[in-house]
């Protein structure tokens, strides 16, 4: 058993809107071990970027904030820190990878002066050594003539070279912890490979963990060790990536399975469906949100289902109607 | 001759202007040389990576755009050059499917206007018939007729592609082209998407051009299926036997990169380097030989690389750095 470097307990992240104080995040709670991926997975408005960004703060300032719960990384409880204090673990132990690397990177400044502001910064590298590291980062990252590429702006790149720029960036300080936030979801099916490998290439290099979120299935049963399963802001089911794939117990999980197409599915098929679509945030229920969207009896009751642990590590949120047998 | 839409060896470039005096230096060859055709009911599936000129196929196909040489035959009329007034009564039979149905619809007009608009522009029926087709459209997509009277950002993402399949479909056409019309989508609302597109197949007996990247996506709704390289088609088949047995590296390649929902698979993924080279000055012989630096490269400069039949119905490119050596040799011979 691996040591823990992230956990999360109980987490509760609300947004200020004009009908109320809505919990897009809604008690999660999840652990990382050191050089392990852990993979959340869930559609459009579950709450999973949330989460991550929940992580290190870098929530929309002001409406979002952390109601409850304790963000343990490193044995330090992240919630009550300072934005001071967070901007030295932010980019230094935690590197965040976004989804589009158009809007994280700066469009006026050449890319070696956005890579060598983190050795300035984290490093107290003088300017001459921050540059030198920065090649060093984008030959890591296989960008092809580092020593040129260096002074280009980041529109001069293609949306892959883009995006290796990102993770040089969240690489560049050898973090503890990487969050990629739909690291590739933007890109094409063969660039999408490429980083993919040098993301797992690297994180077994520097023995970094990471938290992958994304929509795609597929990635996730390539990249990860755990999953978390999200549905309207809370943890649907969790457990190793095996388990999820082979023996999902959740409604939700295996609805969101079979109604992927894959290659082996008979063409022309109708797939399964999950009916309907997810709630808003303001109308959802206490009880079993995906049983409101199937409009079952399980949406109506007072209490949230509880979390069960059916088998070592495999945990499920135990609404009779969505989990069979329990 | 039996085809619904034919293309013949159609080109649609467009012009790079540079210098004082806007002078054309350059073209970007969006679709170069692409023969295809598709029979009444049929799905072609047409992939590739962005910028490989796919979308633009689409759209030179509904003269969305002007093509600068070749031919598009739909229905045995030819439409290649035809003026806006001769192909608006074609357009009955051809209608499109958007990718961002937030961005295809109007925001300021009623779901009951977007959908009336065909019929009216067409001069279809009187003002109680139209009213009878709108609810009975929104019926077949699966929307409430309370629907007609919102207006298209109170719907969501699934919801607001069901209101763009109800306007193509309006006038009852022969072929959609679909233009990624779920890439959007999340996972649950895509399978609810492509089940509405093979019911309404199967009733209307509707031929798709089906454009995406999502590979398995197109295998799942595609007949045949086209692999599109840099404004070429490299390979054309049956979708079962392009996925089973591609001929073409790049088909492999794309093929193995595709994300496997299974943790168990262990497999061997053909990594590319780099990225799809510009169109705009594209290599002169094959562009996927030069992008992987193929020993046999020199030998395909200025040469004709066409899609050659090599198995009844299996096209793909005759070009000596994309074949093995085998496939080749048969090809060559005939």
């Amino acid at each position: 058993m691996s040591e823990v470097l992230l956990d999360v307990k109980n987490l509760i992240t609300a947004f200020d809107t004009d009908t109320g104080l809505m919990r897009a995040v809604d008690q999660v709670s999840f652990s990382v071990k050191k050089r392990q991926t852990l993979g959340i997975v869930g559609e459009s408005g579950c709450g999973k970027s949330v989460t991550a960004m929940s992580i290190v703060k870098l929530l929309p300032q002001p409406s979002g904030r952390i109601l409850e719960g304790r963000v343990h990384f490193k044995g330090r409880d992240l919630v009550p820190l300072e934005s001071r204090e967070m901007r030295k673990i932010r980019g230094n132990e935690i590197g965040v990878i976004f989804q589009e690397p158009m809007t994280a990177l700066n469009p006026c400044h050449r890319i070696g002066k956005q890579l060598s502001e983190c050795f300035l910064i984290h490093k107290n590298m003088n300017k001459k050594e921050a540059w030198q590291a920065s090649v060093e980062m984008l030959k890591l990252v296989r960008i092809p003539a580092p020593e040129h590429r260096i002074g280009d702006y980041p529109h001069q790149l293609s949306g892959g070279m883009r995006q290796r720029i990102v993770i040089a960036l969240a690489l560049a300080c050898r973090p503890d912890l990487i969050i990629a936030d739909e690291p590739t979801t933007a890109l094409d099916v063969t660039v999408q490979a490429q980083i993919l490998d040098l993301i797992k290439e690297q994180q077994e290099q520097l023995g970094m963990s990471m938290i992958l979120i994304t929509h795609d299935l597929g990635v996730i049963a390539e990249t990860c060790d755990d999953v978390v399963v999200m549905y309207g802001g809370r943890i649907v089911e969790r457990a190793p990536v095996h388990e999820i794939f082979h023996q999902p117990r959740h409604a939700y999980t295996r609805g969101l399975l079979a109604s992927m197409p894959h290659l082996e599915t008979p063409r022309k098929s109708l797939l399964p469906v999950i009916p309907g679509m997810v709630e808003s945030l303001q109308n959802f229920v206490i009880g079993c949100r995906f049983c409101q969207r199937m409009k079952r009896a399980g949406a109506t009751t007072k209490e949230r289902p509880p979390y069960r642990e059916i088998s070592p590590g495999h945990w499920v949120e135990a609404c009779p109607q969505c989990v069979e047998g329990i | 001759m039996t085809s619904l839409l034919s293309i013949n060896r159609l080109k649609v470039h467009f012009p790079v202007v540079g210098g004082v005096f806007r002078r054309q230096t350059g073209a970007v060859r969006a679709v170069d040389d692409v023969t295809l055709d598709i029979a009444p009911g049929e799905t072609l599936g047409l992939v590739g990576e962005s910028g490989c000129g796919k979308s633009t196929l689409g759209k030179a196909i509904v003269r969305l755009c002007n093509p600068l040489s070749g031919s598009i035959h739909f229905q045995g009329h030819n439409i290649t050059h035809a003026s806006q007034s001769q192909i608006r009564p074609l357009r009955r039979d051809m209608q499109m499917i958007f990718q961002d149905p937030s961005e295809s619809l109007n925001a300021r007009h009623s779901v009951r206007a977007i959908l009336e608009e065909p019929f009216v522009i067409h001069k279809i029926g009187g003002k109680s018939d139209r009213k009878k087709w709108v609810d009975e459209l929104l019926d077949r997509v699966g929307l409430p007729s309370s629907a007609a009277d919102k207006y298209s950002f109170e719907f969501s993402g699934g919801q607001r592609q069901r209101i763009g399949i109800a306007r193509a479909i309006a006038l009852k056409p022969k072929l959609l082209i679909c233009d990624e019309p779920v890439s959007a989508l999340d996972v649950s609302v895509q399978s609810q998407i492509l089940n509405l597109m093979l019911e309404l197949q199967r009733e209307m007996g509707l031929a798709y051009l089906f454009i995406a990247h999502d590979l398995a996506v197109v295998k799942h709704i595609s007949d045949r299926v086209a692999v599109m390289y840099l404004g070429k088609i490299v390979e054309l088949a049956g979708a079962d036997a392009i996925y089973q047995a591609p001929r073409h590296a790049y088909t492999k390649a794309l093929l193995s990169a595709i994300p496997v929902a299974n943790p168990m698979a262990k497999k061997q993924r053909i990594l590319l380097e780099g990225d799809v080279p510009s169109p705009i000055n594209p290599p002169r012989g094959s562009a996927f030989g030069h992008r992987m630096n193929h020993p046999l490269y020199e030998q395909t400069i200025d040469q004709d690389l066409s899609l050659t039949e090599i198995e009844t119905g299996h096209f793909v490119a005759a070009d000596p750095c994309c074949l093995s050596a085998e496939d080749y040799r048969t090809l060559s011979q005939r």
